[in-house]
């Protein structure tokens, strides 16, 4: 079977972080993930589109572009910006480290990241861009897929 | 996203609905802050029943709200969270400073 793709390349204005995590997890759909399997890559998604907003290119709007690939059962999905780099990727990577408090940022972003995805790689060059890889595998659906996904949509409505 | 106030003497309640991401803690912010300048709520109480999605930037906000009516000798309470949205509170820690119901 051919591997599966899209190409989605914003502008960085904050109001296409929404469209890039939908537009994401509409893509991703084809495995047929949980509803936690959507929720965890949207929410990562949002965190990488995020700092590129914020921090990738301050009060300028830049371009983001984000790759999203299905191989077999992974979804790896890369969100790269030519904004102005991360000094310190490890720094950055710390839980709550944020260059901007002031902007109420809490400094979560990567911590989120890494807890709901299998692998995320941060590739960083001062004045050149940050490309941030999450990878994540599909679970296959097991037998009683269809009632555990009814289970979980129950709960979440609670 | 969606916000709705409710009065009740000095409590302000918070209703937030949609999804709460940086884009829309910035138009939240905003029309909160202008919502409690003036008056004399000594509790906030943030509704998050009707959110669907909720990620740092969110938690970001929270404890924005926190900081602004702790200034003023306010609390903060968080209640109606739904699982996906109380998954990223408990990941936060954010219950360490701010009740959740």
């Amino acid at each position: 079977m051919h591997n599966n793709y899209v190409y989605i390349k914003i502008p960085s204005l904050s109001v296409n972080e929404s469209f890039a995590r939908a537009a994401v997890a509409a893509f991703c759909s084809s495995l047929n993930p949980t509803v936690n399997e959507i929720t965890e890559i949207k929410t990562a998604v949002s965190e990488a589109v995020t700092n590129a907003v914020v921090h990738a290119y301050e009060d300028k709007i830049g371009e983001i572009e984000i790759q999203c690939r299905i191989k077999g059962r992974v979804v790896e999905i890369i969100v790269e910006d030519s904004g102005c780099g991360i000094a310190d990727v490890e720094k950055a990577r710390e839980p709550l480290f944020t260059t901007k408090p002031e902007l109420e940022r809490s400094g979560m972003g990567f911590s989120v990241m890494e807890s709901f995805m299998d692998e995320v790689v941060v590739l960083s060059e001062k004045d050149v861009g940050t490309k941030v890889i999450l990878r994540k595998k599909i679970s296959e659906k097991k037998q009683k897929s269809l009632n555990d996904e009814t289970a979980e949509n129950s709960e979440n409505e609670e | 996203m969606n916000i709705d106030f409710i009065e009740t003497g000095q409590v302000l309640t918070i209703k937030l609905k949609g999804e709460l991401d940086h884009h829309s803690a910035d138009e939240a912010r905003v029309l909160i802050d202008e919502k409690i300048k003036n008056e004399r709520y000594n509790k906030l109480v943030i509704d998050l029943k009707g959110l669907d999605f909720i990620d740092s930037s969110g938690i970001g906000f929270v404890i924005g709200r926190y900081k602004v009516i702790r200034k003023r000798k306010g609390v903060i309470e968080i209640v109606n969270a739904g699982k996906k949205v109380r998954k990223i509170l408990d990941m936060s820690g954010i219950g360490k400073i701010i009740k959740i119901k």
